[in-house]
């Protein structure tokens, strides 16, 4: 008799501290507060020695239907005028294919006469060298074979040794007034995929409400790969100050067409902040949730 | 025992006091950050969190005020200590994911 009355109590005092909370909660807001910030990025590289950014040009390859060089030149050169504070030099691209070619050309041609000359001195009645010495020189001369057309990463890593000549870019720094030179390489090709792949599907459930449902499906998909390498190199010394590569890729249905140029400018549209922040300070906005 | 008792009676109390007096910082700091004052934020949350060292949401705050800042060391340390005092938070969680993916961008010769 007396656990009814009781339990009706109870019941009541449960509701009315329920109501109590709500209100409270009401009254207090809630736990979370969403909070646009912006963080600034110190740069990764020290410029403060320099006033003037040269964008020298890239050893490029990989797609025919864009000169990733030049266009990689023109999107970096407007980049750095609108968000950094070095001055941009408006100077002709270099091809450094070509520079590369003849660089390797030259050297060659010094190793002919250097073996020349040991040809001459070894008819001469001296003693004779080493014989470890012409298989370094075969060695040595087979690693400067570079491919003309470039297609793949692996016809790109010869070209390396072209950003550690610091004599030329010694001399490059010269005839611009010892500026941050940026170059390096990007590889822009053609890529494509096939396999299965996780897409979302629109169904009708048995009461006619539309729901999506995650369907997995063989796909053929095409798209592009952009594996460019950002080489900083001092002006005044010629050496190189920092590098950093990244790796973007993009794939559509193999049905769709979509021009290189504006995949190509998708992809390093992700990359851009990257490249910026090596030299200049930059904000990055995104939210976070207070707590109370 | 009854010293013990009365010890602990006194110090419930402060200790309650403490804790309210930490949450009243991080409310205030939140209302000052959500008016972009983190300087006041920052101070705020810092007294929190020396009022309330278990406080893993005034952490937290401080976190992201610290990465607002700019101070990205110190955010880390404090996300790293809102996480270990809260382990299952999934907001402070995210909200060190997010700051992880700003932080790696900061690494000099990043290779990916």
């Amino acid at each position: 008799m007396i656990g009814r009355p009781l339990a009706k109590t109870s019941r009541l005092a449960l509701a009315a501290g329920a109501a109590l909370v709500a209100a409270i909660a009401l009254a207090c807001g809630p736990d979370t507060y969403e909070i646009p910030i912006e963080t600034p990025i110190q740069p990764k590289l020290d410029v403060s020695a320099f006033q003037r950014v040269l964008v020298a040009g890239f050893v490029a390859g990989g797609n025919e239907d864009i000169d990733a060089n030049q266009e990689t030149v023109r999107l970096l050169r407007s980049q750095l005028r609108t968000k950094s504070s070095l001055r941009v030099i408006d100077a002709d691209i270099l091809p450094l294919v070509e520079v590369a070619q003849d660089q390797t050309a030259g050297s060659a041609a010094a190793t002919d006469e250097a073996a020349g000359t040991h040809d001459r001195a070894a008819a001469a009645p001296k003693p004779a060298p080493p014989a470890s010495a012409g298989s370094a020189a075969d060695k040595s001369a087979q690693g400067l074979a570079l491919a003309k057309n470039i297609k793949d990463e692996k016809d790109l890593e010869p070209y390396e040794r072209l950003f550690a000549n610091t004599a030329y870019w010694k001399r490059i720094g010269e005839e611009f007034q010892n500026p941050l030179i940026v170059t390096g390489t990007v590889l822009f090709a053609n890529r494509s995929t096939s396999g299965i792949v996780q897409r979302d599907q629109e169904v009708m459930d048995p009461y006619g409400r539309r729901r999506v449902v995650p369907v997995r499906t063989y796909m053929e998909r095409k798209g592009f790969l952009l594996r460019p390498k950002f080489v900083f190199i001092d002006g005044r010394t010629g050496a190189t100050m920092y590098s950093e590569s990244y790796r973007e890729e993009v794939l559509y249905n193999a049905q769709q067409n979509t021009p290189a140029l504006s995949s190509y400018f998708e992809l390093m549209d992700r990359l851009v902040p990257n490249f910026l922040s090596a030299l200049s300070s930059q904000k990055i906005k995104g939210t976070r949730v207070l707590l109370k | 025992m009854a010293a013990g008792v009365a010890l602990l009676a006194a110090a419930a109390p402060a200790l309650a006091d403490s804790k309210g007096d930490a949450k009243s910082q991080v409310e205030f700091g939140i209302n000052v950050a959500q008016r972009g004052l983190w300087r006041e934020a920052i101070y705020r949350w810092e007294k929190a969190v020396e009022l309330d060292p278990t406080y893993a949401a005034a952490y937290n705050d401080l976190a992201i005020a610290y990465e607002h800042e700019g101070q990205l060391d110190k955010a880390r340390k404090a996300y790293e200590k809102a996480i270990e005092l809260s382990p299952n938070n999934e907001p402070i969680r995210q909200n060190y994911e997010l700051f992880k993916e700003i932080n790696d961008r900061t690494t000099v010769g990043k290779d990916k």
